[in-house]
């Protein structure tokens, strides 16, 4: 009898067991919060026509890097690139996933959207305090057509964390050695002016709320709310207006292959054409895969999402990569990515 | 963790005024059977492992945020609490603008909401017509029961605009004129800021309070009240000479829950506060707290040093709270030490 109930006890551990490594072959990631809605998106497709799951945590970039450091998840996201040295220390590797971009909205009467247009060091002197009031000489010589009011200019920025925050100081830093000195890059900042939103609703609820206010949002968010947004002078000295076609400009022009990691930052990129505020969200997975198993299911995801997911990405107002970007980071996968024996994870 | 805290404080000052208990009194007398022995002993011993695990739960909350904020506290020292820059860039941290913020917004809070609290136990329990005595006390406990988020969402967008629009203008040009006072009374009229934190955490806290000293106001005999009443007492005579001096361990018991849930509060802070690190004098412009500095930067905090900081402030909001609560103990035993003595 008792024999008996062992074995019975045995034979339903191995199906439970059994079970539990079926399941096992959805893959998980976490990190940003940027690219969650389309992960989210790619995750649903691919499960309808793979049935293989993926479950994706949008628990900031900083969760990210440290959830795949400490290999919980098969793969982590972060909006801000890893750099060359961290990669090689962390034996992780990176390649970026989605593209998107940053806009400057304001608030002020009068002024139809896109019709305000700024440059680089302006937005920088605006956001340092220096420039105070919307009639400020600076602002009325790149706008002469527009009526500005002398209201006093309120800043308004992230007051979490943020990708959209690195994008935003990091194209500062570029434009302004004044910013770059006094406040730096970074998914957040110490910010020598305004007030704090959370999350880009956040931001978006306070320009739309307070008078003569700007602030920075999302590109896909400033489109779906229809925010008043501003247009940007680029590094070649064009004024450009927020669109699919700038950001891609922007990522099409990129050095990728020059810079390790494909960690190359898309803000102030030359090219008559491109948004300067544009930027690549990222992946990274161990470059030693412990489990190749589910490291080759976390490839596959991202080789159909890349060559089959652009459509979706754009009705969700993302970037895809472009794709000459999506061969390379195959080759990049190919040569870097290994399983505990030394052999290549994709090919 | 404040409101259990609070709560906890709010227990024993009860316990202070009824009458001692023993401690056997509520088991049945003598159990004839062995097995109600054995019973006894092991619900004994069942509840104090459950009380005992409250303990090691506050010490291993305790030592885990000592541990965690270590990185912080070795590299700043005790300047940490008292400098106030915090720049993730360049990995300088100093507490204070969230320190302050947090302190000045409960301020405000209790400042707003104790007295409103005590204006609707009163009513509900000395004038209150009976018709009207349930509704209302509903309505008040309702009040409590509203998720903090919402009052966050209410306060952008509905509070502080009107707020911004139309009060702290004239708040400004009048209150603001006044020497000394005047300066609390400046800044962006944006809405947005220290004073509208302090004022929807006051309409959160007040529940809380408000119920507290309905229910301590409730237990006064009415044999000591009539008379009073019966000497010729006024109802404010009654209430300031009865019923306050009677219930004052309750009452403070409920204003500490009060204030536990402000100094804890983050979303509905984090909405309204403006989230910049800074210290002003005037309560119109944007500051911070502990609490929301730690929900809106925690995600996104990579490095262990930004990390370390943003626990030592979690670990000085526990001991803020800690520091309430031992306050409101030592003002409940002072005030037991009196008891006799005046009147």
């Amino acid at each position: 009898m008792r024999t008996l109930s062992l074995q019975a006890f045995l034979a339903a551990a191995t199906i439970a067991f059994g079970l539990s490594t079926a399941s096992a072959v959805d893959i998980t990631g976490a990190g940003a919060t940027f690219p969650f809605p389309i992960y989210a998106k790619w995750a649903e497709a691919y499960k309808a026509k793979t049935g293989v799951g993926m479950n994706y945590q949008s628990i900031g970039s900083g969760g990210g890097i440290a959830q795949i450091k400490a290999k919980t998840v098969d793969f982590g996201a972060s909006d801000m690139p890893l750099k060359a040295e961290d990669l090689q220390t962390a034996g992780l590797m990176q390649f970026p996933a989605i593209i998107g971009g940053v806009v400057p909205i304001v608030n002020l009467e009068g002024v139809a959207p896109g019709a305000i247009k700024f440059t680089g060091p302006v937005l920088a002197d605006i956001y340092l305090g220096k420039i105070k009031t919307w009639n400020d000489k600076a602002i009325a010589d790149l706008n002469p057509g527009l009526k500005l009011p002398s209201d006093l200019i309120t800043v308004v920025r992230r007051s979490d964390g943020s990708g959209t925050t690195f994008l935003w100081t990091d194209y500062l830093s570029k434009v302004s050695p004044e910013w770059k000195e006094k406040v730096g890059a970074s998914t957040a900042v110490a910010w020598p002016e305004g007030v704090g939103g959370k999350g880009n609703e956040g931001v978006a609820a306070y320009v739309q709320r307070i008078k003569g206010s700007i602030g920075y949002v999302e590109y896909a968010y400033a489109k779906k709310n229809k925010m008043s947004y501003g247009s940007v002078q680029n590094k070649d000295g064009q004024f450009v207006q927020p669109e699919d076609d700038a950001f891609q400009a922007a990522a099409a022009g990129a050095d990728w292959k020059g810079t390790p990691g494909f960690g190359a930052i898309l803000t102030n990129q030359p090219g008559k054409a491109s948004w300067p505020i544009t930027g690549a969200s990222f992946i990274l997975m161990h470059a030693k895969q412990e489990k190749p198993q589910s490291g080759a299911e976390v490839l596959k995801f991202f080789d159909w999402a890349l060559k089959n997911g652009q459509k979706m990405a754009s009705e969700l107002d993302y970037v895809p990569l472009p794709a000459p970007l999506v061969t390379q980071i195959e080759d990049a996968w190919k040569s870097q990515l290994k399983d505990g024996g030394g052999k290549a994870l994709w090919n | 963790m404040p409101i259990d805290a609070a709560a906890a404080a709010l227990g024993s000052a009860m316990t202070a005024e009824s009458p001692p208990r023993t401690r056997r009194q509520s088991a049945p007398p003598e159990s004839p059977r062995a097995s109600g022995a054995w019973g006894d002993w092991v619900f004994e011993r069942t509840t104090l492992f459950f009380a005992l695990l409250v303990l090691a739960l506050l010490a291993g909350i305790l030592i885990s945020l000592g541990i965690s904020s270590a990185p912080a506290l070795e590299k700043f020292g005790i300047g940490f609490f008292f400098t106030n820059v915090w720049d993730p860039v360049k990995l300088n941290f100093g507490g204070l603008a969230p320190i302050y913020g947090t302190l000045v917004t409960s301020a405000i809070a209790l400042v707003i909401g104790v007295p409103v609290s005590f204006g609707i136990a009163l009513f509900l329990t000395e004038m209150c017509p009976v018709v009207l005595k349930r509704p209302l006390g509903t309505a008040v406990e309702l009040l409590a029961a509203i998720p903090s988020i919402i009052y966050g969402i209410w306060g952008l967008f509905i509070f502080a605009p009107l707020f911004g629009d139309y009060v702290q203008p004239l708040l400004t040009q009048t209150l603001g004129h006044i020497p000394i006072i005047g300066a609390l009374f400046q800044g962006a009229p944006n809405g947005i800021g220290i004073f509208t934190a302090g004022f929807i955490l006051s309409i959160m806290i007040i529940p809380f309070i408000a119920s507290v000293m309905r229910d301590v106001f409730e237990i006064v005999p009415p044999v000591l009240k009539e008379s009073a009443y019966g000497i010729g007492c006024t109802t404010w005579e009654v209430v300031a000479n009865v019923v306050l001096p009677y219930t004052k361990v309750g009452v403070i018991g409920g204003i500490m829950l009060g204030l536990g849930r402000a100094l804890g509060e983050t979303m509905a802070v984090t909405f309204v506060i403006g989230n910049a690190y800074r210290i002003s004098p005037a309560l119109f412009n944007p500051g911070n707290s502990i609490a929301s500095a730690l929900a809106n930067e925690f995600n996104e905090a990579a490095d262990p040093v930004h990390r370390a900081s943003l626990i030592s402030l979690g670990l000085v909001l526990f001991l803020l709270t800690f520091i309430v609560l031992a306050c409101s103990r030592l003002l409940i035993a002072q005030l037991a030490r009196g008891e006799g003595r005046s009147t």
